[in-house]
């Protein structure tokens, strides 16, 4: 079998002598690969590898721009600074209460979403559509209408809920209102991966649980949700690591003010504002850290049993 | 494949040609002279360019580039291209508080000489806000202090110090009237702004030096007015997400009965509602030890000259014109911008729109500057951290939360 496939793909591995044989095609195929790649893996190497690797060299120096003649290499002093500030476990904190609430919700709303954008009967290409709006509207544009929205003399919010305060002078209604304007906007990107998550699951196991007597509420539980287990674990990887990057809906609402700051609010402080390379470099390295972490987590932990088929 | 490669090799010599073009900015007329500053809506500044590249005799012709609207976009556009030498950046306005940081990063051109001696007409305020180190680096454009703005048929007598204000609001509140005191609580420049004023008014500083703290009695007693405002009956229940704009709005729906707040708000009002108008007095900032008048933190923007600059000379004499009497007036007029030239306040033009000219050149004489130190954008963001929201400050450890948290902003080695 692998001798077949060896000879057909040019890609031997156990027959030394032909492989010998046939090395000079091999190279030669082998070097027209790497030169087709070569212009990718350049460029992916400049815009996206370089810029990590140079961020990591710049979090092991004091870098402020402000003060070159300060600058120098001091090792994971800006690690040991940053963790030990109760800032940082704070904004954290901030990130995760976002994160866990609004993909949360997220998951629950996308999910009745999905299965209304499925089962729906007549203009099917309309109703999906119409759905995928607010995710096609810019994140800045949301939030800010999502804010007017919430303003206490001209938004429609406090009106329509009696809100006799202005809400975004609270934490409490800070968070919400934030987390509100996230559902509102990604809410669509959870349903439109859900929907096929949906489409996975065969009708004939539906009509089959039903003739054995199964409610609706079992059927879900029991047929749907297993088998759409790897597109939910998808969706919420990427809604999770979206999330936790949170920036332009928490600066717009009051720009962290009312302990909403949030990491990479945290980070923007100290590039932008600061100017001080070498402190927003290691947020910025610890971030993507924490986003690795948890992307591992998922695959490994959830992903484990994933495989619609992997349990029978 | 190939003549996608081409077509896209063409586009993209096209671009780097036209951009050659605009970097050269005509070889053939006379030199352009780009003008960073933040985006004035009446057009002054446009005006201004207009005119000054008249009156230079075809040596120059300056062209305005608006920064962002948001105080920390300007800062950071500046920054971000000051610090890369650009040299496509001539005249910088520069906010008040930009001084030190700038011309300790060694991006401006000190104003020596003939040049300083032009800026002899500026009231000391203003200048104060561009010198660092003894040396001037900026040439004072426009300059703004905030007012006490009251509702005369509410306070038949306007307090005169913060203690007075809070009573006068609490009683309207038991009748029954309008007393908030509108203020910039949210977490924001203002609020800096706020503390600033009050420190400096109880007779203190925030920082001794670019780099020592020195918070004491007075910085105790202004995070105790802060607290105290906060959490009486005048605070509006929105003071923790105020700026000016939120204060002005809510003075002119009425439930407000003082504003702190800049001079724009004379105008707006009058233009939204002309009734309630008639029923606006302004008086001096209220002071925070009686019978010593209030140090009131100053804004408003200079004009300097980029180290990267390559026409300085030029850069200058642009400068000049720029910040002259006649701009000035315009500014203030029609952009509603208090001037820096201390005999502009004697001009009879200005009485309309200035009806009040004389408290603003009384306070800018004497006014509160914000710590002059380069780390400034650190500095400014540990105040605003420490004391938002105003209601959640406890007056016991506020003193020492602020201390730490700005030592943390003077190193360049600790998160804030």
């Amino acid at each position: 079998m692998s001798a077949i496939q060896a000879t057909g793909t040019g890609t031997a591995t156990e027959q030394t002598p032909r492989r010998r044989h046939l090395t000079d095609r091999v190279k030669a195929e082998r070097r027209l690969a790497y030169m087709l790649i070569a212009p990718a893996v350049i460029v992916m190497v400049l815009v996206a590898i370089w810029p990590i690797i140079n961020t990591f060299i710049l979090s092991l120096q004091r870098a402020d721009l402000r003060f070159p003649q300060n600058n120098q290499f001091i090792g994971f002093d800006n690690y040991g600074s940053v963790l030990s500030s109760p800032l940082w476990w704070a904004d954290v904190a901030h990130t995760l209460i976002i994160t866990v609430f609004s993909v949360s919700l997220e998951l629950v709303l996308g999910m009745l979403v999905a299965l209304a954008m499925h089962r729906v009967i007549f203009a099917r290409g309309a109703v999906r559509a119409v759905a995928l709006i607010p995710y096609g509207i810019i994140t800045v544009v949301a939030a800010y209408s999502w804010r007017y929205a919430f303003e206490l003399d001209s938004g429609w919010i406090p009106g329509l809920f009696g809100i006799k305060s202005d809400p975004l002078a609270s934490t409490t209604g800070s968070y919400i209102a934030v987390i509100i304007s996230e559902v509102w906007k990604t809410t669509p990107f959870m349903a439109l991966l859900l929907l096929g998550g949906l489409a996975l699951v065969p009708d004939e196991l539906h009509e089959a649980a039903k003739v054995d007597g199964a409610s609706t509420w079992q059927r879900f539980w029991k047929i749907t949700i297993p088998l759409m287990k790897p597109a939910i674990l998808v969706a919420l990887l990427f809604r999770t690591l979206d999330a936790i990057r949170i920036y332009d809906t928490v600066v717009i609402f009051n720009n962290g003010a009312h302990n909403t700051e949030t990491l990479s609010v945290l980070a923007s402080n100290q590039l932008l504002n600061r100017l001080n390379l070498g402190l927003g470099s290691t947020v910025s390295v610890l971030l993507f850290v924490l986003v690795g972490i948890i992307a591992f987590l998922f695959i490994k932990v959830f992903g484990a049993g994933a495989s619609p088929t992997g349990g029978d | 494949m190939r003549a996608l490669g081409k077509g896209g090799l063409t586009g993209l010599a096209a671009v780097l040609a036209a951009l050659a073009i605009a970097a050269c900015g005509g070889s053939s007329g006379p030199p352009t002279l780009s003008w960073y500053i933040f985006p004035e809506p009446s057009g002054s500044f446009a005006h201004a360019a207009q005119v000054c590249s008249k009156a230079s005799g075809g040596k120059y012709n300056i062209a305005l580039n608006t920064l962002p609207t948001d105080a920390d976009g300007q800062r950071q556009e500046l920054v971000r291209r000051l610090a890369a030498k650009d040299s496509s950046i001539d005249i910088i306005g520069m906010d008040v508080t930009y001084t030190p940081e700038f011309a300790d990063a060694g991006w401006l051109r000190p104003w020596i000489g003939a040049n300083r001696d032009a800026l002899k007409g500026d009231l000391p305020g203003p200048l104060a806000t561009a010198s660092w180190k003894g040396k001037i680096y900026g040439a004072p454009d426009n300059s703004n202090t905030q007012l006490l703005w009251y509702r005369k048929d509410l306070v038949p007598n306007p307090p005169k110090t913060w203690a007075e204000m809070l009573a006068d609001a609490k009683k309207l509140a038991q009748e029954g009237k309008p007393h908030y005191i509108e203020i910039q609580g949210k977490q924001y420049e203002g609020l800096t702004v706020w503390f600033n004023t009050l420190v400096d008014s109880a007779g203190g500083t925030i920082l001794k030096g670019p780099r020592t703290v020195s918070l004491g009695a007075s910085a105790q007693k202004a995070a105790a007015i802060i607290h105290a405002l906060a959490t009486s009956p005048a605070a509006d229940p929105a003071l923790s997400n105020s700026d000016e704009n939120a204060g002005r709005l809510a003075f002119e729906g009425g439930t407000a009965a003082f504003e702190l707040n800049y001079p724009f708000v004379y105008p707006s009002i009058q233009a939204d509602d002309p009734k309630l108008a008639k029923e606006m007095g302004y008086t001096n900032y209220p002071s925070v030890n009686a019978g010593q008048p209030a140090k009131v933190t100053i804004g408003g923007s200079n004009l300097g000259v980029s180290r990267f600059s390559k026409y300085p000379q030029y850069a200058f004499e642009a400068i000049k014109c720029l910040t002259n009497a006649a701009n000035q007036k315009v500014d203030a007029i029609k952009g509603g911008l208090p001037p820096t030239l201390a005999s502009l306040y004697n001009d009879p033009a200005l009485a309309k729109p200035y009806p009040f000219k004389a408290l603003i050149k009384q306070q800018l004489a004497d006014a509160g500057i914000r710590p002059q130190t380069p780390a400034y954008a650190d500095v400014t963001i540990a105040i605003q951290k420490a004391l938002s929201p105003p209601g959640s400050i406890d007056p016991k450890s506020v003193l020492s939360t602020l201390n730490s948290q700005l030592k943390a902003a003077l190193s360049s080695g600790a998160l804030i």
